[in-house]
């Protein structure tokens, strides 16, 4: 069965109020995400063993845990960065690295991914913005040649989403002339601009400066406070995680140690490892 | 060297027909790059070792060797051409094995995470090259590029030795009927070098372009604050 997109991509975004100030960003019927057995290996290291988990339709959930521990492959795995070793990854419904064919489950084609991957956004570490690209590049390129956006209406969304982040002005720039947290905050918008239904954040705010990770942060909330679609975010800001996560996992060695609401994980941690882990943090 | 100076008009006509084949041959060169280069970064083993039948093939024959065949082995078998194309054929399929590695080498050291955030916005493999990939990967094959585009034109002298008449083959023309042999060959060495300045000129303008268009030619953040007035000052 094709995967099913959940919204029209000309749905025009973000809606401004009717006092002209920004709107709520883009949301679609957002989707859930499930990891059945799911095994990655990088050669004899095995990063994820038989992992399984679920994320409900429009939960926020953030994955913590030690250097190695699986998380950043888990966001790699579905934005289809890296193919899994075994079992099922779902998204929504669907299955995201297979597709059924005769009543069974079989290796996805590169047009199953594509189909897919209109439900899923991503946010690096390092930003990754375009450097051939201006910043309305940036951000129009995926809406006219991905949606099939006009141009001038993926230009409206954009200029939307740069209002939202503070940095209209800025739609000629260039990357190379925006600070890191200027840089993070656009690449945030372009993932929006995609309409994404699961949004993955990788360390979003790890290669700033301290005093320009508060922007990316108060944006994240935002982000997070107005719409339902569903998060997953890798971080060690267990501050940040507190505001915008329902659910937070431990992870080490490929597996969950513990799960739970994020203030019994950081305040009331069960797991010695999780304790361990929390301290070691703290301390630096 | 008065004499050689009053044989201008031989020269520049000879001047023109090395321009004519460099450019042509250059043109066909850069075809042939981006093409096999591609194939050398292909997801298929198959158009991969398309790319090193290629580059290996031409890259190991002498631009020399293949213009004798061009000229002299090929019309036996059946195969003529004009003394232009068969220069071109020649030139531009030594070159553009040269200039397969450097698109191929240039693809693949655009950094991966570029790779990633175009998959991130669901680009289609064709669209990630066109759109992310390509762009980036320019910047990096011009230097080398322009290394090229001057050896080749440089190369082009060998095309005397089968009778075309380009600067080289004038010059000895030239050297024979006033005997000059010094004042007519510095003549030439100065013409070459005019030649390839200008071709390094247009390498240098797609280099400043191209920088542009990657930012890298453009006012930095935070913009310069005056020593004396502690105010911006705008670039």
């Amino acid at each position: 069965m094709p995967p099913t997109d959940t919204t029209s991509p000309a749905d025009p975004l973000p809606e401004r109020a009717a006092d002209g100030t920004p709107g709520k960003p883009p949301t679609r019927v957002p989707c859930g995400i499930k990891f059945e057995k799911v095994v990655k290996r990088f050669g004899d290291n095995v990063v994820l063993d038989h992992l399984n988990f679920e994320v409900a339709a429009g939960e926020r959930v953030t994955l913590i845990g030690p250097s190695g521990s699986g998380k950043t492959t888990i966001l790699r795995l579905l934005m289809t960065l890296e193919h899994p070793d075994g079992g099922i990854i779902r998204v929504g419904d669907d299955p995201l690295w297979h597709m059924e064919r005769g009543g069974k489950l079989v290796k996805a084609n590169e047009r199953h991914l594509h189909e897919m991957r209109k439900r899923i956004g991503m946010v690096f570490q390092q930003f990754n913005l375009f450097p051939n690209m201006n910043v309305l590049r940036n951000l129009t390129e995926g809406p006219v040649h991905v949606l099939g956006l006009g141009k001038d209406e993926a230009v409206e969304r954009a200029r939307g989403l740069l209002d939202m982040i503070g940095l209209a002005d800025k739609e000629d720039a260039h990357p190379t002339q925006l600070s890191g947290g200027q840089q993070q905050r656009v690449a945030i918008a372009r993932a929006l601009a995609m309409e994404p239904t699961v949004l993955l954040l990788d360390e979003v705010t790890s290669a700033l400066d301290p005093e320009l990770v508060v922007g990316v942060q108060d944006l994240l909330r935002d982000i997070a406070a107005n719409t339902d679609v569903t998060m997953l975010c890798v971080t060690h800001e267990m501050g940040f995680a507190k505001d915008i996560s329902n659910r937070v996992l431990m992870f080490d060695q490929g597996r969950i140690v513990e799960e739970g609401t994020p203030e019994a994980i950081f305040e009331d941690p069960e797991e010695d490892r999780t304790r361990e882990f929390l301290s070691a943090i703290l301390a630096t | 060297m008065s004499e050689v100076l009053n044989s201008y008009p031989q020269l520049l006509r000879g001047a023109w027909l090395t321009i004519q084949i460099t450019l042509y041959a250059a043109a066909f060169a850069l075809v042939l790059a981006m093409v096999f280069g591609l194939l050398g970064t292909a997801r298929s083993r198959l158009l991969r070792a398309v790319n090193r039948v290629y580059v290996e093939f031409f890259r190991g024959i002498a631009a020399l060797v293949l213009l004798y065949w061009f000229f002299y082995a090929l019309p036996l078998l059946g195969l003529r051409f004009t003394p232009l194309a068969a220069a071109v054929l020649a030139i531009g399929l030594n070159y553009g094995a040269y200039g397969a590695e450097v698109v191929r080498g240039s693809v693949n050291a655009v950094p991966r995470a570029q790779w990633e955030a175009a998959c991130a916005i669901n680009f289609t493999p064709l669209q990630r090259l066109r759109r992310v990939l390509l762009p980036q990967a320019f910047a990096l094959m011009l230097p080398p590029f322009g290394n090229l585009f001057i050896e080749l034109m440089k190369a082009t002298a060998g095309v005397s030795l089968v009778g075309i008449a380009d600067l080289t083959f004038r010059a000895k023309q030239i050297q024979a009927s006033t005997g000059q042999t010094a004042a007519t060959f510095v003549v030439i060495l100065v013409m070459y070098f005019v030649i390839a300045q200008a071709l390094q000129v247009l390498v240098r303008l797609a280099e400043r372009r191209s920088d542009r268009v990657l930012g890298r030619r453009l006012p930095t953040r935070p913009a310069p604050i005056a020593a004396t007035t502690g105010e911006v000052v705008s670039p």
